[in-house]
This record gives structure tokens, sequence and C-alpha cells, in this order.
């Protein structure tokens, strides 16, 4: 009986390994789980990219969800993210902020310019003091927040048909549903 | 064409694989020799196409065949060729490949070097080795095939992890598969031996030499990974306990107990099954490596892009390969304790506390790597152990193995007399407490630093002292055989390893600093003068090169160059100065300009002094020495009569026939 214990010890680190393989694709592993997960937004006010005299607020967005996703001209993966975004921003039924993040204005107009604007707004965060308080590790990043200014959602990388698909998506029906 | 030339050698090498899997066990349990022929042909075909295969993906690379998807992400036309051939292995398929052709070269040794060996038993050996092969070569064929072709052809490739980029890279990958796939030898041995039920010690001296020598390569290849993660990666350590290092370390701890329980049961006949789970479990661990390093399901600082696909393929493979071999054990490993009785005091006793410290260690390392496995599976959250966990338990389990070290060569085998041994205890304990008491006054008290002294010369002066008892008693030319030469060296390289590491830890001073071009900054007794930055440039990187000169009370010592290079493609990598010597490194690296504007202004400089940092290698590269002269005893070697006695045999019943 005792020879068989290694086979056995065997069968339960096999079982934790296929664990980690289903939990991993089940999971992003990279995913650390933000303490901001229904949290208050931070408060924010930051000039729109286009028109820098005119600032948008957390508190002028409150009453309905949003999403803001975060970007910046110099970000290759927000490259990759475009095309994505740019099919699919009409179709999320909330309004989409583009946040420029530590970026050259110029670059990020001539950006948008050359690749198409999936924003409904786009407002500029040129030194990204405020991108702290929202605890951006780098771009691309999406937060959904709802209508109260609370984040419901947040992802780290960028969006892919799947990700929009299975998370994205539900998160925002689910909102709608909440919502009278 | 020619990468299809390549996919096509690899299906031809699967197809020998598999034949060289059947066809000899079928063999060997028939009874039929012209089955278990079959091994050898099969095996060295196998290495020809899977050599082809390699060499042409080198070639591949060499000549910039972008149109091969691997070869456009892993190498640019700006990468020198010493780097475009280290490419080949530096990212998932490539490296599978060179892990398949390390194991032919592991088999096809084998089959050069045992034409003594029982055909039976060589059969069963080559057909578990040729099964090995054929899962990892399907696991290449249909998950991670290196020759896949990117259309349209791009103009130019992506890079080689910048990271990668580095001497040490070159060589670390193939000499650490040497080591980790070597351990598949002793496990076909163990298999064989369990498969023919001949329990005899002969199957474990054959085995030895193989082990001793895989144990040596695996060495050198950790050593070389730590150098390059030393001077590599910018923040000074040697070893991090992350992941994919400790994926290397599990074996190593496991084929340091194998190679002392086989020498147990080769000399004694005891620890019989210890020393074949041993073996099982040594490259278990090295298949397991290769699982958490390939899978993804941890998170490392060698990262390497997950595929769900490859996880679970090489799951299945674990479980057929280590879940049927451990059956096995189950089912036919020796149920009565066979061999010599020993008594407390012997040397079988202690080789057994430290085969226990080994496996324990062994397994608390797994548990902290897969810890944040555990946390996920029970729910607790994202945890993981980090150096506290290992650097507190793994001294702990090291030094019982420390203290009784010295004494290990005076033991003897079945009982031991209490004297000799009280004459070691007195001698190396009164120079280990002497020398402490010396270094509590250069060191300024510091006890990590007085107990490096204190158990390197506690080891050392046990070896040295039964080195000159050799010398004394023995005959000259029968003094130190390789195999005892071996294990003086290896015991040795742990007196050197104690050094570096506990003198380096506690005696590296590291201080980050802001020096405008002309300041002096002074740590450890050396004054650093900034002279500022000027630009460098190399075959595919240009670089802020900062000019930092070292002086000792005002004489010089170096003029050192670290670097920030910007690559090809945009990725920045810092490059540390490194002044080696043997009692100390001084070490720097450059951080970033206080104002990325005036790069001719103040910059970030973080240095540091570390105090005989270097020994923890060269103790690593005694063990690999010890490890590879011990494997070359001519003890393990062919016994010529008896080889030409059993043809003549074979040829006079043939005659009479």
């Amino acid at each position: 009986m005792s020879r068989l214990l290694p086979f056995f010890a065997f069968v339960l680190l096999a079982a934790l390994l296929g664990f980690g393989i289903w939990w991993n694709s089940a999971h992003d592993p990279t995913a650390v789980p933000s303490p901001l997960i229904n949290k208050p937004a931070p408060a924010f006010a930051l000039p729109m990219l286009d028109e820098p005299a005119k600032t948008v607020s957390k508190d002028s967005m409150l009453g309905k969800p949003y999403l803001v996703n975060v970007f910046a001209s110099w970000c290759v993966a927000c490259g990759e993210e475009h095309p994505v975004l740019m099919a699919e921003s009409k179709n999320f039924g909330v309004p989409v902020i583009g946040y420029d993040y530590k970026d050259d204005p110029n670059d990020a107009k001539a950006w948008l310019a050359q690749h198409g604007n999936p924003y409904d707004m786009v407002i500029a965060d040129i030194n990204g003091h405020t991108a702290i308080d929202f605890g951006v590790y780098g771009a691309p990043e999406t937060f959904l927040i709802d209508g109260k200014g609370v984040i419901r959602y947040k992802r780290i990388g960028p969006l892919t048909p799947e990700v929009i698909a299975q998370q994205l998506k539900p998160a925002i029906e689910k909102l709608q549903k909440e919502a009278p | 064409m020619t990468p299809e030339l390549g996919q096509l050698a690899l299906i031809l090498a699967l197809f020998l694989a598999l034949a060289q899997s059947v066809l000899p066990l079928i063999g060997a349990w028939r009874g039929n020799r012209a089955l278990m022929a079959v091994a050898r042909p099969a095996a060295t075909g196998q290495a020809v196409f899977v050599a082809l295969a390699f060499a042409i993906l080198v070639t591949a690379f060499l000549r910039f065949d972008f149109s091969v998807q691997y070869v456009a992400d892993n190498s640019n036309l700006q990468l020198p060729w010493y780097y475009r051939i280290a490419a080949v292995w530096g990212a998932h398929e490539g490296s599978m490949l060179l892990w398949v052709l390390i194991l032919n070269v592991w088999t096809v040794a084998l089959t050069l070097f045992s034409r003594r060996m029982p055909d039976a038993f060589l059969a069963r050996v080559l057909a578990v080795l040729g099964i090995i092969s054929t899962g990892f070569l399907c696991f290449i064929l249909f998950t991670s095939n290196p020759f896949a072709r990117l259309l349209p052809m791009p103009p130019d490739g992506a890079d080689l992890n910048p990271v990668l980029q580095d001497p040490g890279m070159t060589f670390h990958p193939p000499v650490l598969y040497m080591g980790y796939v070597g351990f598949s030898v002793a496990f076909a041995f163990s298999i064989a031996a369990l498969l023919g039920g001949s329990m005899e010690q002969a199957w474990v001296r054959w085995a030895r030499p193989w082990t001793n020598a895989a144990w040596g390569f695996l060495s050198c290849g950790i050593v070389a990974g730590s150098w390059w993660a030393y001077a590599e990666l910018g923040w000074g350590g040697w070893w991090f306990w992350d992941p994919v290092e400790n994926a290397s370390f599990m074996p190593w701890l496991v084929g340091v107990a194998l190679i002392h329980a086989q020498a147990v049961t080769e000399k004694r006949g005891s620890l019989r099954a210890w020393t074949i789970l041993l073996s099982l479990f040594a490259f278990s661990l090295s298949l397991l490596g290769t699982f958490l390093v390939r899978s993804g399901i941890l998170t490392s600082v060698h990262a390497f892009a997950s595929d769900p696909r490859r996880g679970t393929f090489i799951l299945c493979f674990l479980a057929v390969v280590v879940g049927g071999s451990l059956l096995l054990y189950a089912l036919r490993a020796p149920k009565v304790a066979g061999g010599k009785a020993f008594a407390l005091v012997s040397r079988e006793s202690a080789i057994l506390i430290g085969n226990l410290m080994f496996t324990v260690a062994a397994a608390m390392v797994m548990l902290g790597t897969l810890f944040p496995l555990l946390g996920d599976a029970l729910n607790l959250g994202k945890i993981s152990v980090g150096p506290p966990y290992f650097g507190l338990l793994f001294p702990l389990l090291m030094l019982p193995v420390v203290l009784l070290l010295p004494f290990g060569p005076y033991l003897r085998w079945g009982n031991s007399e209490a004297p000799v041994l009280k004459q070691v205890l007195v001698r190396a304990g009164i120079s280990a407490i002497a020398c402490a008491v010396i270094a509590a006054f250069l060191v300024q008290g510091q006890l990590k630093a007085i107990a490096g002294v204190a158990s390197a010369v506690w080891v050392g002066v046990g070896v040295v002292l039964y080195i000159l008892k050799r010398w004394r008693e023995m005959p000259s030319g029968r003094r130190y055989p390789a195999e005892m030469a071996g294990m003086l060296l290896a015991h040795f390289g742990v007196a050197v390893f104690l050094i570096g590491v506990l003198l380096s830890e506690s005696l590296s001073v590291t201080r980050d600093v802001r020096l405008s071009p002309g300041q002096v900054a002074t740590i450890g007794g050396y004054e650093f003068r900034f002279d500022g930055v000027t630009q460098a440039t190399g075959p595919n990187w240009t670089a802020q090169q900062g000019v930092v000169t070292v002086t000792r009370n005002g004489s010089p010592v170096a003029v050192m160059h670290p670097q920030k290079r910007t690559y090809t493609r945009e990725q920045v990598q810092t490059t540390s100065a490194i002044d080696p010597g043997i009692t100390r490194d001084i070490y720097v690296a450059l951080g970033e300009p206080m104002d990325p504007t005036h790069i001719e202004g103040a910059w970030a400089l973080r240095l540091y002094t570390k105090p005989f940092v270097r020994w923890i290698w060269g103790g690593g590269l005694f063990m690999m020495l010890g490890g590879f002269v011990s494997a070359a005893d001519r003890r393990f070697r062919v016994k010529r009569d008896v080889e030409v006695a059993s043809t003549v045999t074979v040829k006079l019943q043939e005659s009479q026939a």
C-alpha cells in the first residue's frame, strides 16, 4: 500500500496542475483584482482634447453609465485595440470617453485623425496625474462607470472581440437592467 | 521550401521514435532479438532527423528567412549572427526542439557506450527514451511547430528579447537542458529494471556515470543562469526563487539525493526501492519544470506566452509518463528490503539523513512554487510566497547537511567507529571556531558573515583533512580514484559556495545615488566618480553610456561603463558594468537622467560592492566538476573481459549449432 503513496501524491499534484490550466483559461493570469471595483470612481476634471478650455468632470457625467478607455498615441497595444473599438464602440449602448494618457495633444489628434475616432468625446490627461487616482498601470485600460459614478468593471490591456462579448457587454447589460 | 523539409524531418523522426518505443519493448518481452535490435538503429536514425530539423531552423535564422513565423518573431536584420543562433532557443518552439535534440544526444551517447549491457535491458532503456521522445515530438508537431510559415513575408523581423541578448544566454539553455534531460537516462534505467524485474545491483552501476554527468551539466546550467540574472537583470541579485529557477533547482536537489543513494545501492545493495523512486522523481521534476515553464500557469520574470492547449498536452504527457512510472513502481518495486544491514553510525545513515534533507528541500521548493496555484484552488486569493519563505526554510534544511558533510568520507559502510570521527570533529571544529573569531573582528560582528566563514572552514577543513589522510595512508596511484576525487571536489565546492553566499549576502553594500558629472560617492571603501554620459553604439543598439571612475584611497581601480541600451525595436535594456574580482565585485547600473531633457546633467545611479559574490558560482563550478570527474571513473566503464568472454561463448554456441 505504501508503495502507492508516490502515485497518489502525483494524482493530487496533477489535479492541482489541471486546475491551474482551467483557472488560467477562465481567468486572466495577470489580472490583479482591482481594489477600485464597486468603489466610487475618483473625482476628475480634465480638459477635452479638442477644446482644452472645456473640462469634463466626474460630476458632469453622473446620471448614466459610460465607458472610459485609456489610450495614447505612443501605445503599441492601443493600435491593436483600435480597430476593435472602431467596430464596436457604437454598439455598446453607452457613451465611450477616450482618455488620452501622458500624450502630446498634437500627437493624439494626429493619431485619431489617421486611424479614426471611435470616441464620443476625448479628454486629455497630459501629465498623467489623474491616472494615478484611477490606478492606471499603462495604456490601454478600460473602465465601466455607472450612473452613480461607481466603477463596475475594469479591463487591463487591449479589448478584444472575445473580451467584449464575454465580459464587457454582459457587464453593460447588467447595468442597464439595474437602472430603471 | 526548406522549412517544410524541417517539418518533414520531424515527422520522420516521430515515426522512428514510435518504432524505437514499441518494437524493442515487445522484443524484450518475447525474447525476440530481431525486434530488440531495432532500438539502436531507430534511435540513431531519429537523432539524424532531429538534428537535420534543428540545422534547418538554424539555417533559417542565419539566412533571415522571415517567411518562417518563428524566425520573424525572434530576429531581425540587425541581430548579429551569434545571437541569431541563440535565438533558435530564445522562445518556446525552438527551445522544445532543442529539448528533443538533446534527448537524442543522450540516447545516441547511450547506444555508443552501452555495448556491454544485456540486450533486453538496453532494448527497454532505449524504448523508454523513445516514448519520451515520441511525446515531445508530438508536442512540437501538434502544438508548437517552429517551421510554421508567415505569409506574406515581412521585410524585417521583430527582435529577440533584449534580455536574452547576452553571452550567458547563448549557452545557458543548452547546458541546462543537458542536465534536465540527462536525468531521463537514470529514469529509463529504473523503468527498465522495474520492467525486467531484475534487481541486481549491476544496473545501478551502469546508471551512475549518467546520473553524475547529467547532474554536472545541471549544476553548470544553473550557475550560468544565475550569472546571467546577476549580470543582465541589473539589480545585482543572483537567485530570485522565481518559478523558472525553482523548476531547475528541484531536479538538482533530488539529483544530489539520487547520486548518493545510487552509491549506497551499488556498493551495499540497500535502499534499492528508494534509489528507483528517486530516479523517477528526478526526471519527473524535470518534466514538471518543463510543464511549469511552458504552460504559463505560473507567472514569472521568464514569462513565456501561455497557450492552454500546450499546458493540457504536457499535463496529459506528464500523467502518462510520471503516473505510469509511479504505478509501475508500486507494482514492481522490490518488496523486501535487501542489502547489507547498517548500524546507526555508518555512512549509510549519514547518506540517508542527507537524502531526507534534500528530498524535503525539493518538496519545500515545490510547495512554495505552486503556492499561488494552491491559493487560487482554495480560494484564498492571489498569494505567493517569496524569498522570506525560501530564505528561512532552505538554510534550516541544509544546516544538518553542512554539519554532517565533513564526516561523510570518514564514515565506513555498515558500521563506523567513533574515535576517527571525534578527531575530525575536534580539528575541523577548532579551525572553524578560530576562523569565526578572527572573522568576527573583521566584519564588525555580522552574524551571517561569521556563520559563513565558520561553516565554510568546517566543511573545507573536513575535506582537506581527508585528502591529506588519503595521501598519507594510500599507495600512490590508488589515492584518489575518479569517483572519490569527484566527491571531494563537489564537497569542497560546498565550502566555496557557503563563503560566497553568506559573505556576499551580509557584506554587500548598495546605494542609490544621484550624481552630477564630477561628483563622487563613496561606498564600501571605494570612491565612484561620475564622469557624465556619452553615446555608444553596438550592432543592433544605441546606448547612453555612463562613465564611472572607481578609485580606492585615490589609486585607480577601474573605469566602468554602465549602459542603457535601446534596441532596434525600441526595447530599452540596462546593461550593468561589473568589475570582477576574487574578493569583491564592483557593480554599477545606470538609472534615469534627473531631467530627461538634460542628459548632460545629473543621473540616478545604483552602486554596489559585493564581496566574494563570485565564490557562489565558483562553488557551483566545483560541484559541476565533481559530477563530471566522478562520472569518468574507470570502474563504471566497460569490463572488456566479461564482454569478450560472452561474445566468445555466443560464437562457440553458434559454431556448435
